[in-house]
């Protein structure tokens, strides 16, 4: 399955939860606000939420800014 | 003195200088800056995580106790800020949000008309919204009707360091808008940081001033004890400008005269 993620599309093997996905990642569930669609997914739903064909995902962090 | 607190969206401060997250050389400064200016309310950005490597997180460098002011900074269009805001939040990191909606490439300056759409959608939504705008007195009029905690007009444009160049209409807001003003972007040194303090701003935000300087720990002390300064000077009530000399000593019993 195809999920395009910070517009960039990534195969995926298997239906990863957004959990499973960041782990794959190495980035820190905690640092990040993901956008899934449009809608934002609460950080207690990371575990819940599995990935489907064509999703359009937003991983955000805060970084320096002024 | 009593007691001087600025108190913004509920919440109250000591400090009247607000700092930020960008363009420091190394972030590690962050917690240094942050001691030295005495500041209290922080900014930081959001953005796409880079997938590809894992770099340090800015966020480990900001004190706790700090009020976090996430940007919008990114955003074109108030849809864009509202939804960097609403992103902002979902952090878990407090419901302060300063917008920035900005289609001007060149000078960055704030697009108004966009930000009072902004302010009014998300003070709806219990964000306390800090606009960055232009110093113009019937966008912070309209931003007042719109929700807004505080008014953030700018001294010259963002990152430029050329201090306060919008003076007279800076003080003008002062004069007329009931809320706090933040002077925020183009403040390069802390006399002009004073300066802006002197005429009755409420608070300041400096970024590049500090992050830019060779020693960013020297000059942000340097801003914490200007701001200080021209806030005293403000409160003190300073005396009147005059343009005809007013001799400071007695101007009798002067040595070798005739006495009347």
């Amino acid at each position: 399955m195809i999920v395009t993620i910070n517009g960039k599309a990534s195969e995926l093997d298997e239906p990863l939860t957004i959990l499973a996905l960041l782990e794959s990642k190495e980035i820190a569930p905690r640092a990040v606000v993901v956008e899934r669609n449009g809608d934002i997914v609460p950080g207690e739903q990371f575990d819940d939420v599995r990935l489907e064909d064509g999703d359009h995902l937003e991983v955000l962090r805060f970084v320096g800014g002024g | 003195m009593s007691k001087d607190i600025l108190t913004i969206g509920g919440r109250t401060f000591s400090s009247r200088l607000f700092t930020g997250t960008g363009k420091y050389g190394d972030d590690s400064v962050i917690p240094d800056v942050c001691e030295a200016s005495g500041s209290e309310v922080i900014t930081v950005a959001l953005r796409r995580v880079d997938l590809e490597s894992t770099t340090g997180n800015v966020m480990d460098f900001i004190p706790k106790h700090m009020q976090l002011l996430p940007n919008t900074s990114g955003a074109r269009t108030a849809d864009e800020a509202v939804r960097i805001a609403r992103l902002a939040r979902a952090m878990g990191c407090g419901d302060w949000i300063k917008i920035e909606v900005i289609s001007d490439n060149r000078y960055l300056l704030p697009d108004g008309y966009e930000t009072v759409k902004a302010t009014e959608i998300l003070a709806k939504e219990g964000f306390v919204v800090l606009p960055y705008v232009n110093a113009d007195l019937y966008v912070a009029k309209a931003l007042v009707d719109a929700g807004a905690a505080a008014v953030m007009p700018l001294g010259a444009p963002i990152g430029t360091n050329r201090g306060l160049k919008t003076r007279e209409m800076v003080r003008i807001l002062i004069e007329e808008i009931d809320l706090p003003i933040v002077v925020d972007a183009g403040i390069g040194r802390p006399s002009e940081a004073c300066e802006a303090m002197e005429m009755g701003a409420d608070a300041v935000l400096v970024n590049t001033a500090i992050a830019t300087a060779v020693d960013p720990v020297m000059m942000a002390r340097a801003f914490g004890r200007a701001v200080s300064a021209g806030r005293e000077a403000f409160l003190s009530g300073p005396g009147a400008k005059r343009v005809l000399a007013s001799a400071s000593s007695p101007l009798t019993g002067f040595l070798g005269g005739a006495e009347a």
